[in-house]
């Protein structure tokens, strides 16, 4: 869609390189100083690697503070000033971490585009939905008047907005939700970035527009061959469209594998957990009766990055001390990665064998009513 | 069907007839209560006088009626929008008001624009530059400015910049024998015009700026401003359209609201300055216990107000969208 046209000489996202991948990451870390600067700094990524084509979606999952945020805000350049990156960032083989402020706000959008969580808090308030995505296209594209406008009702369309045109003239206020992040998602789309991020984009959301605003992601990495990050906390969100899932905790990557195999059989102690806690989605039964039963729990908190050992050991039923000494490198695994000294062992683990467990529902195929990701068991 | 702008402006003015007519017996009741009336203040001013004199005066400027009579005969005048007779400047009261309107309007209205935007201007750099050097000098010196009197300021000012450095004329709305071209006289009335408008609105701006301060660092922390940078706008048009303009709404709430207070605070700056407005007729009406006078600046300063505040209610709905739907329907403001 649209990416090239205005080029500007040596932006870095202009000339798409087939043979480099759409995002690489290398040793990404973040550190966040304590901002009265008495307290100890935080690190929450911790070295993680990362390799995204154009047309792939790739998947962050793990719980509050294990840094898929912190990743995400880091690829996008837009980490708060307390906190420092190191490691490489390379968009079409470009690093762009490197690049100086004003260059690095050209990639954000022409590069890189962001969907937040919020979809009625990220887009203005006081100006119209349409002027938000002809700002987009008069900054990237330096489309105006007219042919912005046509632009911008063609991009609300592709993101399934009935009548833009008279959308267009909305305030976000006037907007339902699921309408409000498919403007957020058309804006995100208006610069035509290579890769789009998207942090819990439908965490806001009924169930009923979750399905329709992931189905419409899906469906532009699939159209536009952009190359999609989505992060969640839900593993059975990233089952239903991820084609990796990278599990993450204490701000390294746990396990890193084509979602099919991941939820099939995991690797890794953490990734089993996450699982469990899946299970169950759905706000309530067919017969109207809410969840009964208590979910898995995982007891304990996750440790602080950057300690000694395998930060998940404190909470892992299969730890051994080996585990708290030695913390375990991320090998290859079943078609992936995982970071465990005893993936191997975890078939003979209880627990493992979830027979109910559904990977890879086409989204298209989940009846609204009954919106229940993988393992709804009907 | 009216249009709802035009329906929602004819509701205010009739919401408004109260509110004047309340203004009006408040008026009246509080120089009933003072003791003294205008014949005591005329012939005050004379150096004194007969008892005869102060009883053919009271029969004719009508204070000899009984209190209810008077309050009747106060109560038509102001209903058939007579006002009366000025003793004070000796002539109707409405056309005394009227001349007096324009330089009162071109005051405030001056010194409004002036405050406002000053006070968004900076006020939106001290949220940029939150907790910095900028900051503190901008908060602390507005602040300073509101709590030094209106007069002594206007004091000060004329002495430096009218007695010391001859910049700027020391009162009066325009120079007699100015020049009598439409540009030149603007530009005489301009130039008087710069010092009372700079007092007036130095005094009000900390409010302004406070507000804007404290709604742009609302703004600036917010997910759209993140999301704008997601979209990597440049920083400028990040800060005017996203942070700044959001940030405006309480600012213009407040315009509403100061319009009664500047006019107040018009009537010192007038006096000040020599201004021949609505201030300082008040001033001249209060010192000779000029009822129909008093009552006319008073409630004509109560309809200035209620209009003001119209067009700022109107005015939201250019600057928040979210107002336009149930403000202009329901009529709340």
């Amino acid at each position: 869609m649209a990416a090239g046209g205005s080029a500007t000489a040596g932006g870095p996202t202009t000339s798409a390189r087939p043979d480099h991948a759409a995002l690489e990451v290398r040793d990404l870390r973040v550190r966040y100083r304590s901002i009265d600067d008495h307290g100890p700094d935080v690190l929450a990524v911790d070295g993680i690697d990362l390799t995204m084509d154009r047309g792939e979606v790739l998947s962050l999952v793990g719980e509050s503070g294990s840094g898929k945020s912190a990743t995400l805000l880091a690829l996008a350049g837009l980490l708060p000033a307390n906190a420092s990156v190191s490691g490489s960032v390379r968009l079409q083989g470009h690093d762009i971490l490197a690049l100086p402020e004003r260059a690095r706000a050209r990639v954000r959008g022409r590069g890189i585009g962001m969907v937040f969580q919020d979809p009625g808090g990220s887009l203005t308030p006081v100006l119209t939905v349409g002027s938000l995505i002809d700002e987009v296209l008069l900054v990237h594209r330096g489309l105006q008047g007219a042919a912005a406008r046509a632009e911008t009702e063609a991009l609300l369309a592709r993101c399934g907005v009935g009548d833009p045109a008279r959308r267009a003239q909305a305030y976000p206020h006037q907007l339902s939700g699921g309408l409000r992040q498919r403007v957020a998602i058309a804006a995100a789309l208006a610069a035509g970035p290579e890769v789009i991020l998207a942090d819990e984009p439908t965490t806001a959301l009924d169930a009923t527009v979750q399905a329709q605003v992931l189905d419409l992601l899906v469906g532009l990495v699939a159209d536009e061959g952009v190359a999609l990050v989505l992060v969640t906390h839900d593993l059975a969100v990233a089952a239903a469209v991820a084609d990796r899932i990278a599990v993450m905790y204490a701000g390294r990557i746990a396990e890193e594998r084509p979602a099919g195999e991941l939820m099939e059989r995991p690797g890794h102690p953490y990734t089993v957990a996450l699982r469990a806690a899946a299970l169950p989605f759905r706000p309530r039964d067919r017969d109207g009766e809410g969840i009964q039963e208590r979910l898995p729990e995982l007891r304990g908190r996750m440790a602080a990055a950057g300690g000694t050992g395998c930060s998940f050991a404190p909470r892992c039923p299969l730890a051994t001390d080996h585990c708290r000494l030695v913390a375990p490198p991320l090998e290859p695994f079943e078609g992936g990665l995982v970071a465990c000294w005893r993936a191997g062992e975890l078939a003979e683990w209880p627990g493992v064998e979830s027979p109910e467990v559904e990977p890879e529902v086409p989204l298209a195929a989940i009846e609204p009513q009954a919106v229940g990701w993988p393992g709804q068991g009907a | 069907m009216l249009p709802p702008t035009l329906s929602f402006i004819l509701r205010r003015l009739l919401h408004g007839i109260p509110v004047v007519l309340i203004v009006a017996v408040g008026v009246f009741v509080i120089l009933e209560a003072a003791p003294g009336d205008a014949v005591d203040a005329y012939l005050a001013q004379l150096g004194g006088g007969d008892a005869s004199l102060a009883a053919d005066l009271r029969e004719q400027w009508g204070l000899d009626r009984s209190e209810l009579g008077r309050f009747i005969a106060y109560l038509t005048s102001i209903v058939t929008l007579d006002l009366g007779r000025s003793v004070a400047v000796g002539g109707s009261v409405v056309e005394a008001i009227l001349t007096r309107l324009p330089a009162t309007l071109l005051l405030m209205g001056a010194s409004i624009a002036f405050s406002a935007s000053l006070g968004v201007l900076l006020g939106g750099i001290a949220a940029l530059r939150r907790g910095g050097m900028t900051d503190g000098v901008l908060t602390l010196g507005a602040l300073i400015l509101n709590a030094i009197p209106g007069f002594w300021l206007g004091l000060i000012l004329i002495v430096v910049f009218v007695v010391w450095l001859g910049w700027f004329p020391h009162a009066g709305f325009g120079s007699i024998n100015g020049p009598r071209d439409p540009i030149g006289r603007s530009l005489d009335i301009a130039w008087h015009l710069v010092l009372p408008v700079t007092t007036l609105g130095l005094t009000y701006m900390a409010l302004y700026l406070r507000l804007m301060r404290g709604a742009m660092i609302e703004t600036r922390a917010s997910t759209w401003v993140r999301a704008a940078r997601a979209r990597g706008l440049p920083e400028t048009r990040i800060v005017r359209r996203h942070m700044a303009r959001p940030a405006l709404l309480p600012v213009v709430t407040m315009l509403g609201l100061q319009a009664g207070t500047m006019l107040g605070g018009s009537v010192v700056i007038e006096t000040v300055f020599a201004i021949p407005g609505l201030g300082s007729l008040a001033y001249l009406a209060v010192s000779q216990r000029d009822l129909p006078l008093i009552a006319g600046v008073v409630l004509a300063g109560t309809v200035l107000v209620i209009i003001v505040n119209i067009l700022v209610d109107l005015s939201y709905a250019r600057i928040d969208p979210r107002m336009t739907d149930e403000r202009l329907r329901t009529g709340v403001g």
